[in-house]
């Protein structure tokens, strides 16, 4: 035996469960804490013999399983009741007896996931592929038929003489010593390992380029994108000039399109009477379309003074006398027609909405340009009776 | 005859040794393949290359290939996935619930029924996503955080399914990989080629037999079984609500759940003796998958049948004893409509065929049993097409009515679906213990202390 090696311990074999577990509980009894029963599969009554502890590793189940339930159901609140409620079949958005199932489900996953994997990782200390039990004799035999006991040199009575003896006493098949194996270094950096690495991690994003980029632009995948229908600003062969989209037939008027027979001239006609009043509803509407259309030039208060500003020629204020002079029509116009830098805002904004900005705009003239006797008014309407 | 019930049977007949049990179930992974396998093999992957023709033409095509129309929008993909679904349950319920109920004899057999589980669950899977048409979209089926901020519809039974379905395979995959450790120790210290040994280290974890570790393994193997049980029957009780949960008469019964988990191990078990039937000849295996297995085995098959034949009983009577018309409608459409060739099949395999199990001499007859398992597979087949089919095909709307025709491609992929499963399970036989080591050398004759000599002798 060459000396030189370190003991791990000193193993005995038997051939019987019976002769096993006098032998664990003779060693036990002896005072031995360090020392280990292999058989190839669970011995009955093994853990009394060898004075071990119940297994403690239901509480991670406890734990991980209560996870998973409370897991599950805070996500399924959370999405079907906060992020995007929705009703679906007239149910609460918190639908309990629906969230159940999936409740159940993800327990079961997290508590036996989790409960195999601290088994194996923190109870086992596995995986050990350098222990050094494995490619001994002893570990073939009691991986197969016999059944064997180690007494290993971190136990504080570990003596090699003395443990050989007492192992001797109990009368074995077999008694072997067991060395730890010569420690093998492995360098991360061997080039094997780096081309390796670089192997995988071109076949990874290549892959990956070639599926979300390439693949799925293929037949069959492109199908859905692809479909034999016309698209707006497609050729199509069913016409004869190749078109997809088509024009009105010839002195048709398309529903809601009237034509606009003011089109290019600067001087609009006084004709142009707005049809709407304002009412709540309608200052409501203009409102809603001035912010989307008009602010961001004119600003918010049609002030001119937008988030724009500079980067345009500076859109007028809609506050100057002038703006103020402008009958209804002429700011219907303007709206329809443009002006300067200004586009045409007809195929945006319909006939309708077109007045009510205009409604709109006269209330922020008004509200901007507030006289005395308006203060007055509004305080009649109010019923406020300060005077000051 | 002259039977002693007070002693249990021995699990293991002809009193092997434990090294004999081993080198029996290890001689498999040890030789090189035979004729017989390469047969064996080639007629399942012909099968399986079928499948996936027909399968390329449904990708490339669309669902338009199969038979499915308005109103059958459900076809093969869904009769299918329930019938693999339910093929399944056998493998949980001998090694969960038989474990639970300390039935030793489910050693030799528990492997194997694990196994089939995992690949009957990935056939099962494999139909609802090609369902949909666009298989590569399945992703979708998964809550995550997208652009769009939508979620998936947990109230919707469709969403149960993938978690149930996903659960049940990981928890399977997992149990049938815990069971496995010991047996690949077992393997690596056995082999002798270095290419096997590293391999079966890899996989072993270098697990080292050590009852340091032996206790906490059964207790987990304990806690998985109490986990699996419930979760065995909530799977087929989920793929029962997507039928429960709907309005469509036939489908909106509060007996499915029991009736879907009924067959399910019924169908399951009936898949496990047939495929047993010939391991045990092939491998030789008489002797740990012996004749009381498969006669305990038939006595599940004789129960859950009779189950099975009870709810349809039942059925019948609530569509009557409710008054509403249109079940009553649909349950006399379903004995005497247009699927009545398909309803009385169902009725005859699952129901009438199996009370021959009541006769000792079939129960361990292995031809008499191997023809019944099979019918009750044909028969378990036709139950969930008569379920799907039957039930859409006539609803509330006579001018909808339709006759559902499978296609060629229909019948391509449910052959397909076959291939893969016995594909994997004849791969399966070649490469890992097909009975577990561990557990059937612990419960053999004179493998655990006797009493006089050992841990009760305090």
């Amino acid at each position: 035996m060459n000396n030189d090696k370190k003991i791990f311990g000193i193993a005995a074999t038997f051939k019987t469960p019976d002769e096993i577990i006098n032998a664990a509980k003779k060693v036990s009894s002896s005072g031995f804490t360090e020392f280990d029963v292999n058989t190839p599969y669970p011995v009955h009554g093994m853990d009394k013999a060898m004075k071990i502890k119940p297994s403690k590793l239901g509480f991670v189940t406890l734990v991980m399983g209560l996870s998973g339930a409370s897991i599950a159901l805070l996500f399924m609140y959370w999405t079907m009741s906060v992020d995007y409620p929705m009703v679906i079949g007239g149910k609460p958005f918190f639908a309990l007896p629906a969230f159940i199932p999936v409740t159940f489900e993800l327990t079961v996953l997290l508590a036996t996931v989790s409960t195999v994997i601290a088994m194996i990782a923190l109870f086992f200390r596995l995986p050990d592929n350098k222990h050094p039990l494995h490619d001994t004799d002893y570990m073939k035999s009691v991986s197969a038929d016999k059944y064997g006991i180690v007494i290993e040199s971190t136990d504080s009575k570990f003596d090699e003489k003395s443990v050989t003896d007492f192992l001797k006493n109990l009368n074995p098949l077999k008694i072997e010593i067991i060395y730890y194996p010569p420690e093998d270094s492995y360098p991360i950096f061997q080039p094997k390992f780096i081309i390796f690495l670089i192997v995988v991690a071109v076949l990874v994003s290549g892959g990956t380029y070639i599926t979300l980029n390439k693949l799925l632009y293929t037949v069959p995948y492109n199908f859905m994108m692809d479909q034999d229908k016309l698209n707006p600003q497609k050729p199509s062969e069913l016409f004869a000039d190749g078109r997809g989209m088509r024009t009105p037939v010839e002195g048709t008027v398309a529903r809601g399109f009237m034509p606009y027979p003011y089109t290019g001239q600067t001087n609009p006609p006084e004709v142009l009477a707005n049809p709407y009043l304002p009412t709540k509803e309608n200052l409501e509407l203009g409102k809603s379309k001035f912010l989307t259309y008009c602010s961001p030039c004119h600003g918010n208060f049609a002030d001119g003074d937008s988030r724009l500003r500079g980067q345009f020629p500076n859109p007028p204020t809609l506050h100057s006398t002038r703006a103020r002079d402008f009958s209804d029509g002429m700011i219907y116009h303007i709206i329809t027609n443009g002006q300067n830098v200004m586009p045409s805002y007809a195929s945006q904004i319909t006939r309708e909405e077109r007045w009510a900005v205009v409604n709109y705009i006269r209330v922020l003239q008004r509200a901007k340009n507030a006289s005395d006797s308006d203060l007055i008014e509004m305080k009649k309407e109010t019923g406020s009776n300060v005077t000051n | 005859m002259n039977i002693d019930y007070s002693q249990e049977a021995p699990t293991v007949a002809g009193r092997l040794t434990l090294a004999q049990i081993e080198e029996l179930v290890a001689r498999p992974m040890a030789t090189k393949p035979d004729k017989k396998f390469f047969i064996a093999i080639s007629i399942s992957s012909a099968f399986l290359l079928i499948g996936a023709i027909c399968l390329g033409y449904t990708f490339y095509y669309g669902v338009g290939m199969w038979g499915n129309n308005q109103p059958v929008g459900w076809g093969f993909g869904i009769v299918n996935f329930v019938f693999w679904v339910g093929i399944g349950h056998a493998g949980t319920l001998i090694s969960a619930i038989l474990f639970l109920l300390r039935q030793k004899w489910r050693t030799g057999i528990a492997r194997f029924a694990e196994a089939m589980t995992i690949f009957a669950v990935m056939c099962a899977g494999i139909f609802p996503i090609i369902h949909t048409g666009r298989p590569w979209l399945a992703g979708y089926l998964v809550p995550y955080p997208n652009q769009h901020g939508l979620w998936v519809n947990f109230i919707s039974p469709l969403v149960w399914d993938v978690f149930a379905v996903s659960t049940y395979f990981t928890v399977s995959f997992v149990f049938w990989y815990v069971g496995l450790i010991p047996d690949f120790a077992t393997m690596r210290d056995r082999t002798v080629s270095k290419f096997k040994k590293t391999i079966y280290s890899m996989f072993s974890l270098g697990w080292r037999h050590s009852n340091r570790h032996w206790t906490h393994y059964e207790k987990s193997y304990i806690l998985l079984a109490g986990f699996a049980t419930p979760l065995v029957l909530s799977v087929h009780t989920i793929v029962s609500f997507d039928f429960a949960v709907s309005i469509l008469p036939g489908w909106h019964t509060t007996i499915f759940p029991p009736y879907f988990v009924a067959g399910a191990i019924f169908s399951g078990f009936a898949m496990v003796v047939t495929v047993l039937l010939f391991v045990r000849k092939i491998f030789n295996l008489e002797h740990i998958i012996t004749l009381n297995h498969l006669e305990k085995m038939n006595k599940v098959i004789l129960l859950t049948g009779m189950m099975v034949g009870y709810s349809y009983a039942m059925e019948f009577f609530i569509a009557w004893y409710s008054g509403v018309p249109a079940e009553t409608f649909v349950f006399i459409n379903r004995a005497f409509g247009p699927y009545a060739w398909a309803y009385w099949i169902m009725v005859s395999c699952n129901v009438i065929i199996p009370q021959f199990f009541w006769f000792r001499k079939i129960r361990r007859s292995i031809p008499a049993m191997f023809v019944i398992v099979i019918l009750v597979n044909v028969g378990m087949w036709f139950e969930r097409f008569v379920i799907v089919v039957t039930s859409l095909s006539r609803d509330f709307l006579p001018s909808s009515w339709a006759y559902f025709k499978p296609t060629i491609f229909d019948l391509g992929i449910l052959l397909g679906s076959f291939g893969l499963f016995f594909t994997l399970v004849i791969l399966f036989t070649k490469s890992l213990p097909v009975v577990s080591i561990s557990e059937v050398k612990a419960s053999a004759d004179g493998a655990q202390p006797t009493h006089h000599g050992g841990a009760y002798n305090e």
